[in-house]
């Protein structure tokens, strides 16, 4: 007798390209948010949550959707290698980076989104960056 | 001449272009060297990233490992020694002559450009005549799964030995004309002594970096031996190998010290090296040449070639003449590389925290 359940092993090799399709999409959008944050965001610190957020997350959907795809292969545990690289190099430089910009003496800014104020400050901070350097 | 191109590879292909034409343009008007360096490396990573495009696996690689590898690395420990931003000595004027000649030499190559074949078309020369003999002929003469690798290490050995030369005669060049470096030179002292403390390690502030960094430097020197093995069956082989272990070797002098890392990887290890990867190679075809084959003939490696023994998929003698040189290329290029870091890195009196 057939397996005629939701769960059955051909309904979910059909779902497997599908959901893998929309994992690496859904990746792809936060990767295009993060890179709308690094231009948009006001300052260095919420520059680089942005840029960080596109490699943890944006990375690791369209990772693993392509790990989907690809099935059991060696494709997938190549791309489970890379992953987990990615999940030990992105994070520290993203830290090494944020703490770099602190002992240097960048100050974030803290306080309410101000519109034009906050950037003219931030430019100015940058500015007392480059002088002490 | 049916080219079979689908759009998305057009796309991609249209799309990698572009941002290497964006990027340029950054690097012409930037005038902070370190954002220079980054998008140097970056250029190299889109050039890799078109090279797969264009199914190019092996020059992808090399452009990954050697471009936004270890050039943006020399290139960091270089910047030690200079300024962060270059400013313009004069006024930028408009001048008319260079444009001209830049503008003319772009037109005649853009029109030379027409006559190309085109990309993947089988009447190419490239594709028709010797090309199509190496594909046709490695199973047999050669044996192994990567043609790239066999032409590169077997069919062409002489060019390979050349560019091996070439690489050690570069580092000989570098070294003539900056030294080995100030401490580079007084490292055989380091060796054995106490240390005393360095300020870099008393305060744990890159505690995180430290500790991942430990743990993926191994991985990544590992990696390298992975490369060079496995280059007659995957993408890669000596040169990428030996540039990958020279960034492992410097990724841990950037961040534990050029002290820590001459102790580990000591500075005569890497002049040593440098010229016996090259004998190495020379020697692989020296053998070939008792046993009475011609000079890098490797069906010669272990005497002369037996009759109707061939092997069914490996041609021992010749994949043992292609580990050969290319353990020969592996050691000269990264101990070039890495006595080429030793003598930039070793000109900083210190490598301070702030100048990360």
């Amino acid at each position: 007798m057939a397996d005629t359940s939701l769960f059955s092993p051909e309904n979910l090799e059909a779902a497997r390209v599908f959901v893998g399709s929309a994992l690496a999409l859904t990746g792809a959008v936060f990767s295009a948010a993060g890179s709308i944050g690094v231009l948009r965001f006001p300052d260095f610190y919420t520059r680089m949550h942005s840029a960080s957020v596109t490699d943890t997350l944006g990375a690791t959907l369209v990772l693993f959707g392509l790990m989907l795809i690809g099935g059991w292969s060696l494709v997938s545990f190549k791309l489970l290698c890379i992953w987990i690289f990615f999940m030990f190099t992105s994070p520290t430089a993203s830290n090494a980076a944020a703490n770099g910009a602190m002992k240097a003496g960048l100050e974030p800014f803290l306080g309410k989104w101000t519109g034009q104020k906050i950037k003219i400050e931030g430019q100015e901070a940058l500015r007392a960056q480059e002088d002490r350097e | 001449m049916e080219a079979h191109f689908s759009p998305s590879v057009l796309i991609a292909n249209i799309v990698l272009m572009a941002m290497l034409g964006v990027i340029t343009i950054a690097i012409i008007r930037l005038r902070s060297l370190f954002a220079i360096v980054m998008l140097g490396g970056v250029y190299s990573l889109v050039s890799a990233a078109w090279f797969q495009a264009m199914d190019a696996v092996d020059v992808s690689f090399t452009e990954a490992a050697v471009g936004a590898g270890i050039s943006t690395t020399l290139f960091l420990a270089a910047m030690l020694l200079t300024v962060r931003t270059a400013k313009p000595s004069k006024p930028i004027k408009k001048r008319w002559a260079p444009l001209a000649v830049v503008l003319a030499t772009g037109a005649a190559l853009v029109y030379a450009s027409v006559d190309l074949p085109v990309f993947g078309s089988a009447e190419a020369p490239a594709n028709a005549h010797v090309g199509k003999a190496y594909i046709e002929a490695t199973p047999s003469d050669v044996g192994t799964p990567n043609i790239v690798t066999a032409v590169l290490a077997s069919y062409r050995g002489f060019d390979t030995f050349g560019e091996t030369v070439v690489v050690f005669a570069a580092g000989v060049a570098v070294i003539l004309l900056i030294g080995f470096g100030e401490r580079a030179r007084a490292a055989s002292d380091w060796r054995g002594k106490d240390e005393e403390q360095d300020e870099n390690f008393s305060d744990d502030s890159h505690l995180i970096l430290r500790v991942v960094s430990k743990f993926l430097i191994p991985l990544i020197a590992i990696f390298a031996f992975y490369v060079h093995f496995h280059g007659e069956y995957s993408p890669g082989g000596g040169f990428q190998a030996g540039v990958i272990f020279a960034v492992a070797v410097m990724l841990y002098a950037l961040i534990f010290g050029l002290k820590a890392a001459m102790t580990a990887f000591p500075p005569v290890w890497a002049r040593a090296g440098a010229a016996i990867g090259v004998a190495i190679y020379g020697m692989t075809g020296i053998i070939c040449m008792i046993n009475g084959g011609d000079f890098l003939d490797y069906d010669y490696i272990f005497g002369p070639p037996v009759e109707g023994a061939h092997h069914g998929h490996h041609n021992w003698p010749q994949i043992t003449g292609i580990i050969g040189v290319e353990v020969g290329v592996v050691v000269a290029v990264a101990c070039v590389m890495i006595t080429a870091f030793y003598a930039f890195a070793g000109r900083v009196p210190e490598i301070r925290d702030e100048d990360w």
